[in-house]
Parts: C-alpha cells; structure tokens; sequence
C-alpha cells in the first residue's frame, strides 16, 4: 500500500495533533496509515481534479476546538472531503477535521471500516461534543441530506438548517466559522434521483446527473472561510433565540456564497 | 477491612483476593466450585450463592464489604441455569446484604451490557442504556443484573453500592471472555469489511481497579477501563491469533465448523461493531489509571 502514500502527505499527517500509540492508531481508532493514502487520494483530486483554491483560511484557529459549517452540495459529499483536505493541506499547522457521517455509512462493509480509521463517525450529536470538549474541529452541513440531495435548478439556495449546531456551539463554546463552498453544485449537476434503488441499499438517494454515472465533472472548485461567530449562552435558550443566531450563520454563508460567485466570474 | 468475595475461584477473583490480603483485609471466599490451593489466608465457603450456607457466611461474620462477581457468562451455560445465577443470584445476595447490614457491595459488570450496534456512539458514558439484550438474547441476563444491582441504590440507600462496567480483561491466565473468544478454536472469525475497536485492559488493572474503588467507598455506576481501545486486527496481530475475515451472509453458518468456534448468532454484531467505554467518571472518582497499555496488555497475553 506503500505506493499509495505521497511522503509530503504522511509528513503533514505525522505533524496532526493527534496522539497515536506505537502501531500508529489514536483512542479512536484513527490510523496514520489510512490517513495518508486517504489524503494522498483526495489531495490529488484537490490540487489536480477540482484545482481547490481557499480564501480566508486563518479564520479556522491554528489549534482549538470550532465548528465549521457550510452549505451542502454536489449529490456526494466531495465537499465534506475538500475541507477535510484544505485542513491538512493548505491550512497551517495542518488540522485534522471529523465530519459527521450519514447513518447509513456504518452498516456497510468497507465503508464503515474506512470512515472509522480517518476518523469519520456517524453524525451524532454525541460525537460532535466530545470532538469539540477534546479541542478538534468538526464539519456540520446543517442542511443535512437535504442539502447533498438539492437538484441543478436549486443550486448554492440553502435549504432549512437544523438548529442543533448552535446549541451545541453555545454548550461547549466553540466558535462557529462559516464556509461556502463554490463548484460541488457544477461537478454533480443533479437532474433526479433514483429514490426505489436508493431505498434497496439502504441510502437517502441516489444522484443522477447531466454525465449520468454519478462521477464528479473536473470543475474548478473554491472554499471561502469566513470570520468566526461566537454566540453567547448555554445551549439551553427558546427556540426563537436558537432561530435568529441560524441565521445570522446562514447570512453568512449567504454572504460567501455570493462572493464566491462573484469571484468566480 | 473484612471482605467477602462471591465466585471468588474466578481468575479476578483469585488476584483480587491476593491482593486485598496483601493490603491487610480479611479475606472470605463463596464459590460452588473448590480452590485448591488457596492462599492462607483466605477462609474459602463451599456455597452456591443462591442457597442458605451462602446466607449463612453473612450471617455468622458479618462483613464490611461484599464484591460479587459470581455470574457467568459462558455461553455453554445453559440460558435457564445463567439466568437464575446472575439474576435471581444477584437479587438474592444483594437482599442478604441488606438484611445482614453488609455497608459496601460492589457489583462487577460488564462493558457488553451496552450492545454493539451501528448506530450508537463510539464511547458509551454511564447514562446509555444497556441494549445488548436486543440483538444478543444471551446478554439479556447479564444487563437485567447489572440494572437490578444499580437499583441498591434506591433500594437500600444505606448500602454503598457500585456497579463496575468492566471491559474485556486480558493477561497471563489466558482466561475470561476474550481469551476465549481470541483462543477458543485456534482461528478466530472477523467480519469481511469489519474492523471495530476491542476494549480491554490488563487483569491486574483490573483487580487493582476494584480494590480502589473498594477503599474509597465507591457509590454509583462507572465504566471501568485502562487503556484506549484498539481495532480487532491489531489485537489479532500482537496477539498472535489467526484471524479470518468472513463475508456475513455466510458468517453464521461457518461458526462451530472449519476450526471456528461455536458462539452465538448474536456475536456478528460484537465483531462488526464496537463496544468501547467512557471510563473518565471511574477515573476521577478513584484516581485509578493502568499500569499496562493496550499494546502490553495484548503481549502479556500472546499465544507463544
């Protein structure tokens, strides 16, 4: 498997703060080995495939713990794995990041095992607050399959927010840095899904797009940070007052995601 | 302190009560089954905890404490015989504590009771419900003892009562559920495209766990753990153990054929999933840490 691994890469996994034990495993079962050739993948379909340019990058903290929360697209989550990359590669020092996986990731084979040892977990909320109480950074779509199962005509609108996030943000008083993410609604243009076969395996849906094989089209793809929020409080406020500090983060990525696009033009 | 140790002859049982002489405590034993040998200590009681000589060790000595560990969980127990020992056996000897006014009993579970399941979170704190029973019937018993034990609480708040969860114990003895299920049949049987995280920590921790939370009057429920769990390759790895990846539709049918050992349908999910703990609670109360890593827990107990 060596051959998979890129000696920059394992470098820049090496340097994660993460503590792994003599076989290179930490308490969570990530492994530097699954973690290098999974970068290694991913970080040539980030520098190479969907050429990834980042603005606003040191506005994720250098350490500590944050949420980051962006918008939702692309019918596979290619955009959880670009920030996932963006954080070990062009972010310095380089982070590792846990994204929460869908339910159905875990119950199959491979899949599940894999996941487990780059140390992506189910999207519980458990997992989230023990992530942020250890100082890591966890990426939250809010937006859910709702937002991965959005259709061409709908791109970069953001659909309902789940309120969770900012509860969790307040009880464990972590920042909350909002991100767009500019190009996933282009590489899977999705015109409908496949609901009956998605039902048999188990998934939300299936994506079928323009190039019909739900394979990414090499579009050119940009991830903008933007400054932290920080809300005050104990995660224990009405609904009402949840409601409004929602949007104020779905303003901002609101606000990103037009000046991505403006960008891009 | 005068301490009375049910299913003593236990492998657990036999280093706790080493190591509680050793500490200075007086040491009684019940236990159906005979131990030759036993250190001078120890006045050993030939009883099944179900019956009135057991009762009887209560009455005529009155002790200070109480650790029960008489409970199996051997699968080749028959359902009915483990269900009355761990549960009617566990309601029995704790009503006896009450009655003899025994101050401190320490009920020692297991991590298992929370189940393995696909959907739960990777480090189970305290306040998870034991679900094992759903998927692995044969886990019932144990986690209705586990939950009928916490129930002293309440039920006799007098008593200092606490329920240890502890996760797999490993060592030189070579004995206790993951020895068996590591070295049962000479192969063990994994899941193909399966790899969860095992729980476990050194059996002398693990005595060692218990006589801490024996001294310091120990009141609740607490998972008890040492080292971070590690996946069932590598413990198949440091310990030397052929490990074979099955696909799951045939998984059930190769068990008790081909060298592989015969369990229950219900362990699929103990070897898809994992069962890992959240021992911080433990920790803080008692100030216990391991003295053993995983990594040394597994050599200690290497097949050579």
């Amino acid at each position: 498997m060596a051959f998979l691994i890129d000696r920059e890469i394992a470098e820049r996994v090496r340097e994660l703060d993460l503590s792994f034990n003599e076989y290179g495993l930490d308490k969570y079962g990530i492994s530097q080995k699954y973690l290098s050739i999974f970068h290694t993948i991913l970080g040539r379909a980030y520098r190479h495939y969907f050429r990834v340019e980042c603005t606003g990058l040191a506005n994720v903290p250098a350490q500590g713990r944050a949420l980051l929360i962006g918008n939702h697209s692309g019918g596979l989550p290619l955009d959880a794995g670009m920030v996932l990359a963006s954080m070990l590669l062009d972010h310095e020092p380089p982070r590792h990041a846990h994204s929460m996986v869908e339910y159905f990731a875990q119950h199959w084979p491979f899949v599940s095992q894999f996941f487990n040892r780059i140390g992506q977990f189910t999207g519980l909320p458990e997992h989230a607050e023990r992530f942020l109480r250890e100082d890591r950074l966890v990426v939250v779509f809010p937006e859910g399959a709702r937002g991965t199962g959005k259709l061409y005509k709908d791109k970069y609108q953001l659909v309902r927010f789940g309120t969770g996030f900012v509860r969790l943000a307040m009880r464990t008083q972590s920042p909350i840095v909002p991100f767009a993410f500019i190009g996933g609604e282009e590489a899977i243009p999705t015109m409908f899904h496949m609901t009956r076969l998605a039902k048999m395996i188990g998934a939300p849906y299936i994506p079928v797009p323009w190039q019909i094989l739900p394979v990414p089209l090499p579009v050119k793809c940009t991830i903008h940070y933007g400054a932290p929020l920080f809300f005050e409080g104990d995660g224990a406020e009405s609904d009402e007052e949840i409601e409004k500090h929602v949007e104020e983060v779905k303003d901002a990525i609101r606000g990103l995601i037009s000046k991505g696009l403006e960008m891009r033009r | 302190m005068k301490v009375v140790i049910t299913g003593i002859t236990a492998t657990l049982g036999r280093m706790l009560a080493e190591r509680l002489l050793t500490k200075g405590h007086q040491v009684l034993g019940i236990d159906r089954r005979p131990w030759p040998g036993a250190p001078q200590g120890v006045q050993m009681f030939k009883a099944d905890i179900r019956k009135r000589p057991a009762e009887n060790v209560l009455r005529m000595h009155r002790p200070d404490a109480l650790i029960h560990m008489a409970t199996v969980t051997h699968f080749t127990t028959r359902f009915e015989e483990r269900y009355k020992i761990n549960l009617i056996g566990t309601r029995k000897i704790l009503e006896e504590c009450a009655e003899h006014e025994v101050g401190q009993v320490i009920f020692i579970g297991r991590h298992t009771v929370y189940g393995a399941s696909a959907d739960s979170a990777l480090y189970h704190t305290e306040d998870d419900p034991p679900l094992a029973g759903a998927t692995f019937p044969e886990l019932a018993d144990m986690s209705a003892a586990d939950f009928y034990a916490s129930s002293a609480l309440w039920r006799w708040p007098q008593i200092d009562t606490a329920v240890l969860r502890l996760v797999y114990t490993l060592g030189p003895s070579r004995r206790g559920t993951l020895a068996n299920f590591l070295g049962g049949g000479g192969r063990v049987a994994t899941v193909l495209g399966f790899d969860p995280l095992f729980h476990l920590m050194h059996e002398r921790d693990a005595a060692e766990a218990i006589i801490m939370a024996l001294e310091s009057k120990l009141r609740g429920v607490f998972n008890v753990a040492g080292p971070d769990p590690v996946p069932l390759s590598l413990l198949c790895k440091v310990t030397g153990v052929h490990a074979v990846a099955l696909p799951e539709p045939i998984y059930p049918f190769m068990l008790g054929h081909f060298g592989f050992p015969k369990l229950p349908i219900g362990i699929v999910n103990h070897v898809k999933y994992p069962i890992v703990v959240d021992d911080t609670a433990f920790k803080t109360a008692t100030g216990f840490e391991p003295s053993c890593d995983a990594i040394q827990t597994m050599e200690a107990f290497r097949w050579l």
